[in-house]
């Protein structure tokens, strides 16, 4: 039983009354704030969109001298190093769920959860430093080379190797969702009942067998719930991949060319607009990804609170962790 | 489920035993590969930003483009600012919010009106920062027409309130009910088991959780990089641009030269200590307060 403001039914002392306000002022501002947000965003890109209207997402000419906005190129940068990142990552972070919840030992898990979660703590701006240093140099001499006389018949390893580019920013994207989906998934094997397991093991099934039938199976829900949530970090996450992805406004097949996405342009861009239309238009590409945004972590909010079929949902699975 | 495990049965016991050996090797290598990154991170940046530290790092305003030598404390001390405001915004807001959220949010706190204050935080704490930025900057920067320490702190405050909100209530709702129908008991008032009685007990994990959020917050670049700019000088008011060390560390990573990229490895072992302390910290007052959340630690 919480404390319930019913005025009907019981006097209620003034100055819970007052107090009660004054917390309510700031909860009120908070919905306020988020809807002000989009409200400005709205306001302020408004000149590009009736100048424009649909081109603006189906071409690919972005020219501020001339005044001509195409953000075809920055949504498709979005989209395939998001997509890398999605890629890597969603094994990988399941493999680490089920490390730590069925395999590792206790003290090893305590160790190695710890370290994932410090993984997400890293600043991006410090990511995106060893991702020039040491992560596009590597690359750059090692894996793109390698991948061009494996794979070179596909369009996607084709292409002289820069080390920055699409490639560079979806794995740095991939380390730094990792943490997210994993943490999540993790706690979603939790709750899930052990009895459910032991009745795996009691039919005669190995290990991996009982992870694959009592609990990746009852998962399902919640590992797509933890990977869209990693998709929507993926999608806005603007430092590292600013710094790594090359910022060139192409589409282009080969994941080793530069390209540039919707936040990466931003932050290159928007301190340096000087015309009011150009300013405009990374206002639109903003107003974009918070609605794309938007979208996919409400969607994954759906996805993960019914992925917990056992055991109460927590309060707030969007984790920011 | 059951045609899954006829399958199974039927398979030769090696075979299965063997497929468990691969998947468990799998799962080791997963979790190998997942941590790698991060030694490689923190290994580098303890190699190249040690070197870089010294006297002049901490004491030194940036040398003019091309002169070797300099260092960031303005940068630092603008972080320190742009911190310090963030915080005056952030954590009364935040903890407003979880207050009105664990005492006031009905049943459970999942009353209707504080089932959308909790989307709100959610979706706050989910957009990227930068769109954060590009309000802040419709908001003040186009007001003021210039930018500022105050924009920069804004935009920092507004990424501050979901996460300190959230690791509040958290804290909040572990506080057993008979400690508030105590407090009532006794004949206070509300407000006053709630400053008193809750607030008060809680002080310590509430604190610690602000300073990580203050950590993390601290790392942010993307929302000053047009609310606060930059500055190479040390800075003259708060409504002029301001250096931060994120904001910092960018410019000297993409820049050409040498000696910058040595600061910016120094200014990066900053960051990744400041984070690392706060977070063994959080660890460690979290396990030994007794009230660690699930077993296995979290």
């Amino acid at each position: 039983m919480r404390f319930k403001l019913n005025r009907k039914k019981r006097e209620v002392h003034l100055g819970d009354r007052v107090f009660a306000f004054i917390l309510k002022v700031p909860s009120v501002a908070l919905v306020l704030l988020l809807v002000s947000i989009a409200y400005y965003l709205f306001r302020n890109a408004l000149p590009v969109i009736h100048k424009q209207g649909w081109s603006f997402v189906t071409t690919s000419v972005w020219d501020p001298v001339n005044d001509v906005y195409g953000a075809l190129p920055v949504v498709y940068g979005t989209v395939v190093s998001s997509f890398i990142a999605i890629l890597i990552s969603t094994p990988l972070s399941v493999g680490v769920a089920l490390f730590l919840t069925e395999i590792a030992p206790t003290r090893v898990g305590r160790v190695v959860g710890f370290l994932v979660e410090m993984l997400a703590a890293i600043p991006s701006v410090v990511y995106g430093l060893w991702g020039i240093f040491v992560l596009a140099p590597w690359l750059r001499t090692t894996v793109e080379p390698f991948l061009a006389k494996t794979m070179g018949f596909l369009p996607f390893f084709q292409g002289a190797p820069y080390g920055v580019g699409m490639l560079a920013a979806g794995i740095i994207l991939a380390i730094m969702i990792t943490p997210t989906i994993s943490s999540i998934s993790r706690e979603i094997f939790n709750a899930i009942p052990r009895v459910q397991r032991e009745a795996a093991l009691a039919l005669g099934s190995t290990r991996w067998e009982m992870m694959r039938l009592s609990v990746l199976q009852s998962a399902r829900r919640g590992i797509i719930g933890a990977v869209i949530l990693g998709l929507g970090r993926a999608l806005g996450e603007t430092m590292a991949v600013t710094m790594l992805i090359g910022n060139r406004h192409e589409v282009s097949a080969s994941l080793f060319a530069p390209g540039s996405t919707m936040a990466s342009i931003i932050a290159n861009e928007y301190a340096e607009a000087t015309s009011d239309v150009h300013v405009a238009a990374l206002v639109e590409v903003g107003l974009l990804l918070f609605a794309v945004t938007f979208v996919i972590n409400s969607l994954a909010r759906l996805f993960i609170s019914r992925g917990f079929r056992w055991g109460a949902p927590s309060n707030s699975p969007g984790g920011a962790k | 489920m059951q045609r899954h495990f006829a399958d199974y049965i039927f398979r030769s016991y090696r075979k299965r035993k063997a497929i468990n050996a691969l998947m468990c090797g799998l799962l080791v290598l997963a979790a190998t590969l997942a941590i790698f990154p991060l030694f490689s991170v923190f290994g580098y940046v303890v190699a190249q930003g040690y070197s870089a530290l010294n006297w002049e790092f901490f004491t030194a305003v940036p040398k003019p483009v091309g002169e070797i030598g300099g260092g960031m404390a303005n940068a630092l001390l603008g972080t320190c600012t742009l911190v310090a405001l963030a915080s005056l915004i952030g954590i009364p807001w935040g903890v407003s919010v979880a207050l009105y959220l664990s005492e006031y949010g009905g049943k459970q706190g999942r009353g209707r009106f504080a089932g959308v204050v909790r989307f709100s935080a959610d979706m706050l704490s989910s957009i990227p920062s930068i769109i954060v930025g590009l309000f802040v900057y419709a908001l003040v920067v186009i007001t003021m027409r210039r930018f500022s320490a105050v924009a920069g702190g804004l935009a920092l405050g507004i990424l501050m309130i979901p996460t300190v909100c959230r690791t509040t209530e958290e804290l909040l709702r572990m506080i057993p009910e008979h400690i508030r129908e105590a407090g009532l008991a006794l004949g206070l008032p509300r407000w006053k088991v709630i400053l008193w009685i809750i607030l008060k007990g809680s002080r310590g994990p509430i604190t610690t959780g602000i300073m990580l959020s203050i950590a993390r917050v601290s790392g942010e670049t993307a929302p000053l990089l047009f609310t606060a700019f930059n500055n190479r000088f040390w800075q003259s008011g708060l409504d002029q641009p301001i250096a931060s060390l994120p904001v910092q560390i960018y410019t000297y990573a993409i820049s050409p030269y040498d000696d910058w990229h040595r600061q910016a490895w120094a200014g990066a072992l900053l960051l990744v200590m400041l984070v690392f302390a706060m977070n063994l910290l959080t660890r460690v007052v979290f396990n030994s307060g007794g009230n660690s959340k699930k077993q296995g630690g979290n």
